[in-house]
């Protein structure tokens, strides 16, 4: 089980801010995959992954990153502190 | 070093007058606050978003490099969250040192990276809907310099 958390645009445009997910994917991309499959809000939301940053386990990632032992992934746009 | 990200406004004199009593042997103090723009009159209020857990690692890793790399004697940023109005302080750091170039350039530092390093959206409320502020290149750029 992976806990996936949402942030700004992508939280709002698939409906909430966090969910436990049982998948069987081995990379981040494999996440998405999976998730497009599942409903058209997570493909609307993931349709341009250069909008998209990926964190995996709170460090930023990049798509590719595998997910044998990750606890936590988050999908948010490209952050805008100060 | 302090870091703190938290909902409730800060007294930036209070904080910056703390900071440099704190900072024994210190010879230059930099400080720098960023406040809500009105944007022309648009803007009602700022609604900003961050990641629990992920957001003070992130402002912990870019203080920790400022100090290191300037050799500072001390870091602050603090970072507000939820919603802010026109005029509000957003967030501030200061920087410690003997000299005051490496103060000044580790403050610009925190900020460029705080820009598009640490886990925060902002998103605009007008008074005609919303819109999630987008990350502009000239900030990502901004990161190159260093």
């Amino acid at each position: 089980m992976i806990d996936v958390l949402y942030f700004a645009w992508v939280r709002e445009r698939i409906g909430l801010p966090r969910e436990r997910i049982e998948t069987s994917a081995t990379t981040v991309s494999g996440l998405i995959d999976e998730l497009c499959l599942r409903e058209p809000r997570y493909a609307a939301a993931f349709a341009d992954l250069a909008a998209l940053r990926v964190a995996v386990d709170q460090e930023l990632s990049a798509f590719d990153a595998p997910l044998q032992g990750v606890r936590e992934v988050a999908f948010f746009p490209p952050m805008t502190g100060g | 070093m302090r870091i703190a990200v938290q909902a409730a406004p800060f007294d930036q004199g209070a904080e910056l007058q703390a900071f440099s009593a704190a900072a024994s042997g210190a010879g230059a103090v930099v400080s720098f606050s960023g406040l809500v723009r009105d944007e022309a009159g648009r803007l009602s209020a700022l609604e900003i978003e961050y990641y629990p857990g992920m957001t003070e690692k992130a402002l912990a890793s870019i203080a920790q490099e400022a100090v290191s790399r300037w050799s500072l004697l001390d870091a602050l940023v603090i970072h507000r969250h939820g919603r802010l109005l026109v005029g509000e302080a957003i967030m501030m750091v200061a920087t410690a040192s003997t000299h005051r170039a490496d103060a000044f350039s580790a403050a610009e530092f925190l900020m460029d990276y705080l820009k598009s390093r640490a886990p925060f959206w902002k998103k605009e409320l007008l008074a005609d809907g919303a819109d999630w502020v987008r990350a502009k290149d000239t900030d990502e750029n901004a990161l190159k310099r260093w």
